[in-house]
């Protein structure tokens, strides 16, 4: 992309959500529906991070959302709308995580379980053999599976159980980057962590459900 | 002295993946992981891993929320929104 379709599709986005904001302030539930839709999910997942249940984190989120709606004549649009919702929401389950006694700050959360490898070191040939390092069998070919294999009801439903095992800072991090398509930009702001930490994080994320949908897809 | 690297094997490039995929990478270490990915078709198919992993994450957003978690949400909107 060009920066000036660049310009233009960043010109486009803004149209849409102050379109979308007018609508909203209007009471148009169907505008707010469709807001519900696109970021619950990705919200209970961040919310799990703070508070220890599920039903707790759906409290959570819920509450967040009578925020949005109360603050809606307030937003300034600063920041994007979604960057508002989810600070809103991380507000909200930092509150809650507080009174549960399970605020943990996310930096140090963040420092945990170093040297993780991405992939299991018996894949590679081991240090000192020939070809050290390199893969001993391939990884699968996935481009050879049928699209609905990939992106069928069972294989989401692996990814999903996956992220809501990872470690909280990782598991809120995959969530608003690859689930809620944030940029790496207003995860680092909304989570007041580094640029480096977010990669980190995100990384060993990615890595734990790629390997989880490999056990399922190559089996 | 820092260490001149000609090559990075397949357990340093999936460690490196994420942060490729991120357009993160330093100039040398990108440079480093699109010669290893010109030869390995094992690493070529982890990286294409990756990015479907990815965007099969990208597919729960479009899950749909169950009624009876939507039902009060949209009701204190309409309320809220009235008063």
């Amino acid at each position: 992309m060009s920066p000036v379709e660049q310009d233009q599709r960043a010109d486009a986005a803004a149209r849409e959500e102050k379109e979308l904001l007018a609508r909203l302030r209007a009471g148009d539930e169907r505008a707010f529906e469709s807001l519900v839709q696109s970021y619950h999910g990705t919200m209970i997942a961040i919310a799990g991070t703070y508070v220890r249940t599920r039903a707790v984190a759906e409290e959570v989120v819920q509450e967040a959302w009578l925020g949005v709606v109360d603050g809606l004549d307030r937003f300034e649009g600063r920041s994007s709308l979604r960057t508002w919702i989810l600070r809103i929401l991380v507000n909200t389950a930092m509150g809650r995580g507080t009174r549960e006694a399970r605020s943990v700050p996310f930096s140090s959360l963040a420092a945990a379980d170093e040297h993780e490898p991405a992939v299991e070191p018996e894949r590679f040939r081991p240090p000192g053999q020939a070809f050290a390092g390199n893969w001993t069998a391939f990884p699968g070919d996935w481009s050879l599976l049928p699209e609905e294999k990939l992106l069928g009801r069972e294989t989401l439903e692996i990814v999903k159980a996956r992220i809501e095992q990872l470690p909280g800072a990782q598991r809120t991090v995959i969530a608003m980057r690859d689930v809620a398509g944030c940029s790496a930009e207003e995860v680092c702001d909304l989570l007041e962590i580094s640029a480096a930490n977010q990669r980190v994080l995100l990384h060993r994320a990615r890595s734990k459900v790629r390997a989880a949908l490999e056990r399922h897809l190559d089996a | 002295m820092p260490e001149f690297r000609e090559h990075i094997s397949c357990r340093e490039l999936v460690e490196l993946t994420s942060d490729y995929i991120e357009n993160a990478l330093s100039a040398e270490d990108a440079e480093l992981m699109e010669q290893h990915l010109n030869y390995c078709a094992g690493c070529e198919r982890y990286v294409d891993e990756m990015l479907r992993t990815i965007r099969a994450e990208g597919r729960l957003r479009e899950e749909g929320v169950p009624g009876e978690t939507l039902t009060p949400i949209i009701t204190a909107f309409r309320e809220r929104r009235r008063s």
